[in-house]
């Protein structure tokens, strides 16, 4: 029988790529999710605007993941086509959008490492992901400004948010440590100077975290053990109902234009 | 999206002095601002039609939120994002237009959660395909511009202020709309029989859209003396279907209405009768999807409450921190 997934087929880098759109597809897809039942209209708008950010990255990267693998693949089939053991995004970021406080954790703990990432990358020896990152930067940094207010109102607001926020922080700490790992193949595009070092983010992660949780009035779980397997397409069972979802046109009518 | 004359207020116009060098003001086509006299019956009128225009806006961003997951590409969902975001925002302007005669935001919303507030009939119908997000950008979206661009010169100021902005953003809308249903039409057969499926659904609503008929219509005269509205539901309505028509007719697709004929002696296209029964049952709560869009709003607001509270209870804390350290 005919299948109409795909599966990609292309170099460490393009597959490096292809992770970083994933985590902004994902997260962006995450966060449309809300448009219409948030909390305030205000935040309607807001958490749009970081979606359609995150959607611009990934299709962006998605673009130039397709150019490197050089398959006449586009955006569109690598984010509709491929199966969920085909993506590559961390886990943190298909994670249910819970209660806002979820939410706004999630978007804390992502966008603090997305910044400096962007920032690092910038100076990337490829010069198409040096492009993108440039206006990545800005726009997590706005990201981060908005995770924080948002974090140290829940935190130190009333009894019930402060609850409610440090039970997201408790549930999602264990897919920080994903946001730190690096493959082999990673590891030589590093040297390369082609990728940043997620090392190097560490210390700047921990102390935007760590200043917003003190202001916030929360604490930083301990935990001995970190998830890990969405970079290696080992995912949690979130993704499939979002990849049905989110695919179901492009699967029921295969080679439709829209 | 988006006004509809569902509940005009009825009052006699006065005759005081005040009231006379209103009307004055009003006939020499000048802005009425906020902190200006303005007869009771003027202000009411307003608040009633602007905050249903803010909740039409923001109840119209479920059914087109409908499809925002399963946008069939990223440009589409992009676009799409953009567009309900839009509407959000324009419920923004409008709460706040409204907040400037004089009633709360909390109590408009207030209003519409309780079920005593209308909004749009049309956001009370389902959208079932994908197609339908081109058929409400089309057709919705154009009969919002239809209504509002004579919005743009209400006498209150406010209002009209945030129509202009409005509009330009519908009309973007509208082309996005059609594109998407030229794209369908274009397309395989099931596209295209997707977007005629949408076409036969959305028709009728959308012209429902306009407000009741004007032999039925007898509460539009005060507002038509004050300049808040400047044309009457079946003209308007009339200008939506001359200009509709031949777009319909460019994409290929059948207008569902088997009466439809051009009138070559007014130059109009003549439709056949409106099903007024279903507007008022629409209206009056019995619409497929009233249920579902009141809940969602209902939800939304119940699920945000600790949300709102956090918010404030921090606001109060970092004020009383600030005061203390000024101590
Ligand atoms: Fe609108
Ligand atoms: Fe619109």
């Amino acid at each position: 029988m005919q299948t109409t997934s795909i599966v990609f087929q292309g170099s460490p880098l393009a597959h490096y790529v292809l992770a970083r759109a994933d985590d902004a597809l994902v997260l962006g897809h995450r966060l449309s999710e809300w448009c219409g039942h948030a909390p305030i209209l205000e935040e309607d708008l807001a958490l749009t605007n970081i979606a359609l950010d995150l959607i611009g990255q990934a299709r962006a990267l998605y673009t130039y993941a397709a150019e490197l693998e050089g398959r006449g693949h586009d955006e569109d089939d690598l984010a509709y086509l491929r199966e969920d053991r085909q993506f590559h995004n961390l886990l943190l970021l298909e994670q249910p959008n819970g209660d806002f406080a979820v939410t706004c954790v999630r978007l804390l703990l992502f966008s603090a490492f997305a910044e400096p990432y962007w920032r690092l990358m910038r100076a990337s020896s490829d010069a198409q992901l040096a492009a993108i990152a440039a206006k990545a930067e800005k726009e997590c940094a706005y990201h981060v400004r908005h995770a924080s207010q948002w974090v140290i109102r829940l935190g130190d607001g009333t009894e019930e948010s402060h609850r409610r926020t440090q039970d997201a922080l408790d549930t999602l700490w264990v897919y920080t440590g994903e946001l730190f790992e690096t493959s082999a193949d990673e590891q030589a595009l590093i040297a390369q100077g082609i990728a940043a070092d997620p090392q190097a983010i560490l210390p700047i992660w921990q102390n935007t975290v760590n200043a917003v949780l003190t202001e916030a009035t929360l604490q930083a779980p301990s935990v001995s053990w970190m998830q890990t397997g969405g970079r290696r397409g080992l995912h949690s069972e979130h993704l499939g109902h979002m990849l049905a979802e989110m695919q179901y046109l492009q699967r029921t009518y295969p080679g439709a234009e829209w | 999206m988006y006004t509809q004359a569902l509940n005009v207020v009825t009052e006699k116009l006065g005759d005081s002095e005040a009231e006379q060098r209103f009307l004055e003001r009003i006939d020499a086509e000048e802005r009425i601002e906020p902190n200006d006299w303005m007869p009771e019956a003027y202000r009411r009128l307003l608040i009633r039609q602007i905050s249903q225009h803010a909740h039409s806006e923001v109840v119209g961003m479920l059914p087109e939120g409908n499809w925002i997951t399963r946008a069939p590409s990223l440009r589409r969902k992009a676009a799409l994002l953009a567009k309900v975001q839009d509407e959000g925002g324009h419920g923004l302007y409008l709460y706040a237009a409204a907040e400037t005669l004089g009633i709360s935001r909390e109590e408009m919303v207030e209003q519409l959660l309780s079920g005593r507030a209308k909004y749009s009939s049309i956001f009370n119908y389902p959208t079932l395909t994908w197609a339908d997000i081109g058929a409400i950008g089309w057709l919705v979206d154009g009969a919002a511009i239809m209504n509002q661009i004579p919005l743009c010169r209400c006498s209150y100021g406010p209002y009209a202020r945030a129509m202009i902005r409005i509009c330009r953003e519908e009309s973007f809308h509208q082309r996005q709309g059609y594109e998407i249903m030229l794209t369908l039409a274009r397309g395989t057969p099931e596209q295209k029989a997707m977007a005629q499926d949408a076409l036969n659904r959305w028709w009728w609503p959308v012209l429902m859209m306009f407000g009741p008929p004007d032999h039925a219509s007898q509460h539009s005269e005060a507002s038509m003396r004050w300049k808040v509205k400047r044309f009457s539901n079946d003209t308007l309505r009339q200008k939506f279907i001359d200009a509709t028509v031949p777009q319909a007719q460019f994409l290929g697709l059948t207008i569902p209405d088997p009466e439809l004929r051009f009138n070559a002696e007014t130059g109009h296209w003549e439709t056949g009768p409106i099903d007024w029964e279903e507007f008022h049952r629409v209206l009056a709560g019995y619409g497929p999807c009233n249920k579902e869009r009141l809940a969602a709003r209902r939800k939304a607001h119940e699920e945000g409450a600790w949300v709102r509270e956090a918010a404030l209870a921090y606001a109060a804390k970092q004020k009383q921190r600030i005061t203390q350290q000024a101590a």
